[in-house]
């Protein structure tokens, strides 16, 4: 069991939690994931790590809660257990050789390209951060991003904070104003990262982006989390979850996502009824 | 009573009706009554020679247990299997006997062999039954050991490295122990009871499981032996599955074994109260024709499928599945297309699967494997109409353990190589099961960690 030792909730939608974990923590590098399990009859869920304290033997994630698991992770607090977590797994970003580079966040994607801003920015290499997110509200670690890079650009889709459109547009100037990058590093919905790529493939430009497929195991077993880059498959869970943005197939990626979709809305009833009942016992 | 029963038929094992275990997940196979077993074990010849013996790879005293059933002194039996095989319960059920000890047992020329592998299991369910003592913590020598993997090769070793008094740490990747034998084999075939009884066992002897530890992650091989673990025995097993390159499988609804089966038999998706989704599926094409695949095909059934089909290449003989397995399959509606190849899976415009083009073969000359090579019939494509395809077509053995770790050298297919004593090229580092063969059976597993054990005692003694 893994216990909960920090719970913070960043906007109505995301909760930054602390998890004891000596292992992961020693190990965890920025780009990486661990696999939860809130309780035994839980699901596998992946979360790329958001930070880590090697000292305390702590591992930060953030997540939205959108499904069951998330949700019913969302519910425990500080000084609750959970069943499982396992990591780090996958590469970490790499740094090397790298001089100057953006780091693109959009929403939620924030939380994961955080620890990756703050590692290039370790490693000596000038880091500009665009984040962008629906609105005002939903803003978060503005103050964390600020202290991880060398130029923020904060954008809001209404551009209600910040200045106004979506994370393409900033980086679509800042390339036309003749702002060399040795590579973009996106994170965030799949259609942010591609239309990141997008942005980036005419001026020539590496462009990284952190994918997050269906998983299973996380450990180079099952398969499921296969994605196609330059047309040759390759497993999120040991090849990645870090790929050439130019060469992968978002459109298949975006589809093999939606796998259980349906199977999720029509279940939804029974998911409620076991968060009621898990929030029970909690209270008990 | 007669001293032997020259009945030239095998007695027969009480089994759940094709049409009920169809639906459900209960244990096919309901194993043999004291009667039976002791009836089933006069069959038994005791050669001298006990050909049996030289047929299994961990080297059961067959006769000798099987003199003992008959004698119905079970407890005497159980502790002649358990003098080799720590785990009886599992090889009794899953072990291709057909192919091994039965092969070559001398009843088997004229009639049918003796049902070895049933009465093992007999002896283990009897022993799980009416005694299951919890073994001894034997006193330990202080040298610590760490084994990688908590399958059958992983668990053997660790099994017998205990006996011997090593302080023993095994590491399993994920949440619970047992490895091929929790993800992958179904319940219905191998109750997930009797592999947690064997992981308590385990414990019982002074072993320490520590799950969701991957190594090569988590910890290196290296860092290991730095925090004092004096050899590594890495029994990591099966790792990516293969698929066949060709157009359609990126599309939705279509699973390597792997998958299907871990969601199915690990997150018990099966089961309502289990929050893993699970494909519900009205056509299933299995393809290939080994055990996984038998029980994937099992497992779709179970799920709902209406209709699921094997299609395998070669012919029925070639299949490398247990007899057994392709009978039950058989048995339960599984509908086999054997000769017949994939060419390409189609999907309609939401990119979910509505079914699977394949072609004709016929046996050629016998190839590297020595069995018939499959010949592509000319223009005999057709079409099966199924919403899933699952592959299970083997796997590559798992990368995380080689990739980080300098010095350990792999095969041509990325298999650990090892000497005759399962030790690899990094010295201290012995290795054993899927992980140096690929996909393989779990008692050629078991057969590597017994063997790695013994080599680790050897190499610590040194």
């Amino acid at each position: 069991m893994y216990k909960i030792v920090r719970k913070k909730e960043l906007n109505s939608a995301v909760t930054m939690m602390e998890i004891e974990a000596p292992f992961v923590a020693k190990k965890a590098k920025a780009g990486q994931f661990i696999i939860f399990r809130v309780d035994e009859k839980s699901e596998r869920v992946p979360l790329t790590i958001a930070g880590y304290d090697r000292e305390k033997g702590t591992v930060s994630i953030i997540f939205q809660k959108v499904g069951l698991s998330t949700n019913m992770l969302g519910m425990m607090e500080e000084g609750d257990y959970i069943q499982d977590f396992v990591g780090p797994l996958g590469r970490p970003t790499e740094t090397e050789g790298l001089k100057r580079v953006c780091v693109v966040g959009g929403g939620v994607g924030c939380a994961i390209a955080l620890p990756s801003a703050q590692a290039f920015k370790d490693a000596g290499i000038e880091t500009d951060v665009i984040i962008g997110f629906r609105n005002k509200d939903i803003v978060i670690l503005e103050d964390e991003f600020k202290q991880a890079s060398d130029n923020l650009y904060l954008m809001t889709d209404d551009g209600s904070y910040g200045e106004h459109g979506f994370v393409t547009v900033k980086l679509q100037q800042l390339l036309e104003s003749g702002k060399q990058y040795d590579e973009v590093l996106a994170i965030g919905p799949i259609p942010m990262m591609k239309f990141v790529a997008k942005t980036t493939e005419p001026f020539g430009v590496k462009t990284i982006v952190s994918l997050n497929p269906i998983m299973v195991d996380g450990t180079g077993m099952c398969g499921g989390c296969r994605v196609t880059v330059g047309g040759e498959v390759k497993f999120a869970c040991v090849d990645g979850p870090d790929f050439d943005g130019h060469k992968v197939d978002f459109a298949e990626l975006m589809k093999r996502n939606s796998v259980y979709r349906e199977r999720e809305a029509e279940t939804n009833k029974t998911h409620i009824c076991r968060m009621q009942k898990l929030a029970n016992d909690l209270i008990k | 009573m007669a001293k032997f029963n020259m009945d030239p038929k095998k007695c027969p094992m009480p089994e759940q009706e094709p049409a009920v275990r169809a639906r459900n997940f209960l244990e096919v196979a309901q194993g043999y009554t004291d009667e039976m077993a002791i009836n089933e074990a006069k069959r038994c010849l005791n050669c001298k020679k006990a050909p049996c013996v030289e047929g299994c790879p961990v080297n059961v005293r067959i006769p000798e247990f099987i003199a003992k059933v008959a004698e119905g002194d079970f407890m005497a039996a159980y502790e002649i299997i358990t003098s080799t095989n720590a785990l009886p319960a599992l090889s009794g059920r899953v072990c291709p006997q057909e192919s091994q000890c039965e092969a070559r047992c001398s009843r088997g020329v004229k009639g049918e062999p003796v049902a070895i592998g049933r009465l093992e299991r007999f002896v283990a369910d009897w022993y799980m039954k009416n005694v299951n003592k919890m073994p001894e913590k034997k006193e330990s020598n202080g040298i610590k050991v760490a084994v990688v993997g908590s399958g059958p090769a992983g668990l053997t070793c660790a099994s017998d490295l205990a006996e011997k008094g090593y302080a023993v740490t095994v590491f399993e990747a994920l949440h619970t122990a047992g490895g091929v034998l929790v993800y992958g084999i179904p319940e219905f075939r191998l109750p997930k009871a009797i592999v947690a009884n064997e992981v308590d066992k385990l414990a019982a002897k002074g072993v320490e499981v520590m799950t969701n530890m991957v190594i090569g992650k988590v910890l290196t091989i290296d860092e290991l032996f730095e925090m004092g673990y004096k050899a590594v025995f890495v029994g990591s097993g099966a790792g990516l599955p293969m698929f066949m390159k060709i157009e359609g499988e990126a599309l939705k609804g279509v699973f390597s074994a792997n998958e299907y089966l871990t969601r199915t038999n690990l997150m018990k998706a099966y089961l309502e109260e289990s929050d893993t989704p699970i494909i519900q599926s009205k056509a299933v094409a299995v393809v290939g024709g080994g055990n996984v695949a038998m029980d994937s095909a099992r497992c779709a059934i179970r799920l709902g499928a209406e209709h699921v089909y094997i299609v395998y290449r070669r012919g029925e003989a070639e299949m490398p599945a247990r007899a057994e397995e392709v009978h039950h399959a058989k048995e339960e509606g599984i509908e086999f297309k054997t000769l017949c190849n994939p060419t390409k899976i189609i999907g309609d415009e939401n990119g979910r699967v509505v079914g699977i083009e394949c072609i004709r073969m016929e046996l050629g000359e016998p190839d590297a494997s020595g069995r018939r090579r499959p010949i592509e019939v000319p223009g005999s494509e057709f079409v099966l109409d199924v919403d899933t395809v699952i592959m299970a077509l083997g796997t590559n053995p798992n990368p995380l353990i080689r990739s980080t770790t300098p010095g350990l050298e792999t095969n041509r297919k990325g298999g650990l190589i090892v000497d005759e004593n399962e030790m690899t090229t990094r010295d201290g580092v012995f290795a054993g099961g899927d992980a140096v063969t690929g996909a393989a059976t779990v008692i050629l597993a078991m057969g590597a960690g017994k063997k790695g054990a013994a080599a680790i005692d050897a190499y610590l003694k040194k």
